[in-house]
C-alpha cells in the first residue's frame, strides 16, 4: 500500500498495518515520537492497535530532550 | 504594517508557556517585546547560576522562582505585558485548566517525556489550541539544520529533531535562543493571522 509519511509517498507491504508494524517495517529506531494519522493524534498506548490504511497521511515528529 | 499596529493587535491575545528554562524564558521575552498582551508562565524550578549560560535571568536572581524572576525581567522590558505566573508542575490533569483561554501554547520543557505528555494532553483534551514545540537544540554549529515544521494547524515543531542534550553536548545560548525565537515567531505568525 501507499501512504504519505511526513509529506513523502512511501510503499509498504500489505493493505493495512498497525502503527507498531509500520515503525518496525521502516526500522525507525527513535524511541520518542509523536504520530498523527490523518490529523488524529495517536497516543503511545494505541500504537499496537491504531491502523494505517492505503492512502493515509501519517505525520511523525521526533522528541529530543533539551530546552 | 507599522509596529504600533502589530503591537495593538498582539495585545489582545494570551499565550501559554510550559516551562521557563532556556526555551521558555527566551521565548517569553521575545513575545513580550513584540507586544503579546498576556503570558501564562508555568515552572516550579528556581533560578540557578548554572542556568545563566542560556536562560534569561541574572546572577542576583539565583534562588528565586523562575516564573517570578521572569515576571520582573519582562516588567522591565514591556510593562504592558501581563504575566500570570504558576509555580507548579504541569500534569495531564492541570494543563487544560491552567492554559484555558490561551490562544497558543508553547512547549518549553527540558525532558522529552514531558514534551510527549503535553503534546498528548493538549492534542486530546484541548484540541483546538495550537501547540508550538521545541525539539533538538543541543550543542553548537550546524545552524542550518534548525527548522520549523508545520504538522497541521494545531501542531508545530522547531529545532533539528536530532540532537539531544547530554554532558558532552549541553544546551548553549545560541542554539537554544534560535529555537526559542523560532517558537516565538510561529506564535506571532499565528496571532497575526487571527482576527480579533
Amino acid at each position: 500500500m501507499k501512504i504519505t509519511l511526513n509529506n513523502r509517498i512511501e510503499e509498504l507491504a500489505g493493505d493495512i498495518m498497525t502503527v507498531s508494524e509500520m515503525l518496525d517495517a521502516k526500522k525507525f529506531t527513535f524511541k520518542m515520537r509523536i504520530i498523527k494519522i490523518n490529523g488524529v493524534f495517536i497516543p503511545k498506548d494505541k500504537y499496537k492497535t491504531a491502523l494505517i490504511h492505503e492512502g493515509d497521511n501519517v505525520q511523525m515528529l521526533y522528541l529530543m530532550s533539551g530546552g | 504594517m507599522k509596529f504600533s499596529e502589530i503591537r495593538e493587535h498582539l495585545s489582545k491575545f494570551k499565550v501559554g508557556i510550559a516551562g521557563a528554562g532556556g526555551l521558555g524564558s527566551n521565548c517569553a521575552v521575545a513575545l513580550a517585546r513584540t507586544g503579546v498582551g498576556t503570558i501564562v508562565l508555568c515552572d516550579y524550578d528556581i533560578v540557578d547560576i548554572s542556568n545563566l549560560n542560556r536562560q534569561y535571568y541574572f546572577t542576583e536572581q539565583a534562588g528565586m522562582f523562575k516564573t517570578e524572576a521572569l515576571r520582573d525581567n519582562i516588567a522591565g522590558i514591556n510593562p504592558d505585558t501581563v504575566i500570570i505566573a504558576h509555580n507548579i508542575e504541569l500534569t495531564t490533569q492541570n494543563i487544560p485548566e491552567i492554559f484555558a483561554g490561551c490562544d497558543v501554547i508553547v512547549e518549553a520543557f527540558d525532558r522529552k517525556e514531558m514534551k510527549e505528555m503535553i503534546a498528548e494532553t493538549v492534542q486530546s483534551k484541548i484540541p483546538g489550541i495550537p501547540l508550538v514545540m521545541g525539539s533538538g537544540l543541543a550543542g553548537w554549529g550546524n545552524t542550518g539544520s534548525l527548522k520549523c515544521r508545520r504538522i497541521d494547524n494545531t501542531l508545530f515543531v522547531c529545532g533539528d529533531e536530532e540532537t539531544e542534550v547530554s554532558d558532552e553536548l549541553p544546551p548553549l545560548a545560541p542554539r537554544v535562543g534560535i529555537v526559542a525565537n523560532m517558537q516565538a515567531d510561529i506564535v506571532v505568525e499565528l496571532l497575526m493571522k487571527t482576527k480579533r
